[in-house]
């Protein structure tokens, strides 16, 4: 029973990270750049739907919205204000800029919000799912990620297989030039690609706080670089892989600290992304690169 | 239809198009010839939108192209097969297409679609299949395809016989004849310069980024000093 609930609990870990490795994998695809400030983007949404319901005393639902639009419009400025201006700059000078924005982010929070931790209610406060004589409790966050996890993926691949404007994203991601040539506009599409990215991560920042219920200035890093790690052990720029990626490391970290070392666990879920990128250097689902003829 | 006047190309140092200047007229059949790196690429490119020209203009039907990012050139009925296809190799074929008539109504680019298969009845077979796994001739076929898709008035076709076997290269040279008699002007890059000479109306020869000798087709084939260079002697 203990195991049953270890995997639940790394499955909706997991969707987290797939949520956030998501917003990775997409700008990587159709950027070619790593956002590095991605996951302090899931620390303003934490803090947003925090301001929305503590100090505004709205309800659960606006401080989601709230969330989402604020990220959503923030990954957008984000990238108009410091990452277009290196379209044609060396990916050196992009990925300093991006550190430097992960930077401004929290020390933009820092200065609104104190370096004190605030904690945090749940959004979802339902009674939890008890199971075989309540042998099996399941929390209602718990429910809610994994649910929000399943919808996310479901939509966005739903979104980039038949949509026109998914098909575009494809496009621009495999031949910016050849898209160009379509009549795809290649700014549009990153604007839209950082919109939708940032708006997962605000999603995502509601659901870590409300499972961990504490948010402070830097409390995306660390899952940041989990789901950075969970895009590329899935292949980086495969959205099916930052899904399958993101699942496995939760799942791995969670059974790793409780049946080896909670101490150890997080080396252990680097120790198998370097053995799969050892035996698969492209990710489990990462494409050959096409070399050009 | 495309006027061309003038035009200065650079690649950081790299002088690649000194000076050039060409037009194409409606209902015609224009090719640019000239060897690898003569600078006939960068020419379209720079049509497209692609590229930046340094001095010089380019007009399409009596409108400045200068200065429009490349993705608003195409519903202008300007459109460009690039060289190497440049298809979307891990899209469908029918996603390649309907990527061409990204700009249209979907009812006017169902309806182009239905031309692109009557056309390509090979392309409406494989429309399920990755363009990845096409043959290089199938390839062609759906780059044409694909830039059929915005219905343009102007088609740049960039070296599309490269690398095809000679069964096919003549396919193609027929097939971009037929567009040219249902009504499109092209305009033809080759550097298979006897074949893109017998189907077209003039033709350019271009020699380290500059024009040399310009004329009507058949003046061209028989031109002394071209035959050498491109024909073969
Ligand atoms: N991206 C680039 N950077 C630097 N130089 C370039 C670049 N692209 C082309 N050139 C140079 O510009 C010149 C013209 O190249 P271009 O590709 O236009 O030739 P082309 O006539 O199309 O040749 P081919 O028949 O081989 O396709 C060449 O000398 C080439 O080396
Ligand atoms: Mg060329």
């Amino acid at each position: 029973m203990d195991f049953i609930l270890h995997l639940i609990n790394g499955i909706s870990l997991g969707s987290i990270y797939a949520i956030i490795a998501l917003g990775y994998t997409m700008v990587y695809g159709i950027a070619k750049m790593l956002n590095f400030a991605h996951g302090d983007v899931i620390m303003v949404g934490g803090y947003i739907s925090f301001v929305v319901t503590a100090n505004l005393g709205l309800p659960p639902a606006v401080a989601i919205v709230a969330a989402v639009a604020v990220c959503t419009a923030l990954g957008v400025i984000i990238e108009k204000l410091a990452y277009k201006p290196l379209r044609a700059a060396p990916s050196l000078a992009v990925l300093i800029t991006a550190i430097g924005v992960s930077y401004f982010l929290q020390n933009a929070a820092l200065l609104i919000w104190s370096s004190n931790p605030k904690s945090y209610s749940s959004m979802f406060s339902f009674e939890p799912l008890r199971l075989f004589n309540n042998r099996l409790s399941i929390t209602s966050v718990t429910i809610v990620t994994v649910v929000t996890g399943i919808v996310v993926m479901a939509a966005l691949t739903l979104i980039i297989s038949k949509t026109k404007m998914g098909k575009a994203m494809r496009a621009v991601s495999e031949d910016k030039d050849a898209a160009q040539l379509m009549g795809i506009g290649v700014n549009k599409t990153i604007s839209i690609t950082f919109a939708i990215g940032s708006g997962l991560a605000a999603i995502a920042g509601v659901l870590l706080a409300s499972a961990y219920p504490i948010i402070m200035p830097t409390m995306g890093s660390m899952p940041g670089i989990k789901a950075f790690t969970a895009a590329v052990f899935g292949g980086i720029g495969s959205v099916p892989g930052a899904m399958l990626g993101g699942i496995l490391l939760g799942v791995i970290e969670i059974i790793g600290r409780a049946y080896i070392s909670s101490e150890l666990s997080d080396a252990i879920v680097f120790s198998v992304l370097i053995i799969v990128l050892l035996v698969k250097p492209t990710g489990l689902l990462g494409k050959k690169i096409n070399e050009k003829v | 239809m495309l006027k061309v006047n003038d035009i200065n190309v650079y690649y950081g140092s790299i002088h690649a198009v000194k000076g050039v200047s060409f037009e194409v007229n409606e209902g015609e059949i224009v090719t640019l010839i000239g060897a690898n790196g003569a600078g006939k690429s960068t020419i379209l490119n720079s049509v497209a939108g692609l590229l930046k020209t340094k001095t010089g203009s380019i007009e399409f039907k009596e409108k400045s192209l200068l200065g429009t990012a490349p993705h608003l050139i195409v519903s202008k009925g300007l459109a460009m097969c690039p060289e190497g296809r440049r298809i979307f190799l891990q899209m469908t074929v029918e996603e390649n297409l309907e990527m061409g008539g990204y700009t249209r109504k979907s009812d006017e680019a169902d309806a182009s679609l239905i031309d692109v298969f009557d056309r390509f009845p090979r392309l409406k077979e494989r429309r399920r299949q990755q363009a990845g796994t096409l043959s290089g001739g199938e390839q062609q076929m759906l780059a044409i395809g694909r830039a059929l898709m915005s219905k343009p008035e102007l088609l740049m076709l960039d070296e599309p016989s490269m690398g095809l076997a000679p069964i096919l290269v003549d396919q193609i040279f027929s097939i971009v004849k037929e567009l040219n008699d249902a009504g499109t002007t092209i305009l033809l890059v080759e550097q298979n310069a006897r074949m893109a000479l017998s189907i077209a109306d003039r033709g350019y020869v271009l020699e380290t980024g500059k024009i040399v000798t310009s004329a009507s087709a058949k003046a061209l084939l028989n031109d002394d000093a071209v035959r050498k260079a491109y024909l073969g002697g």
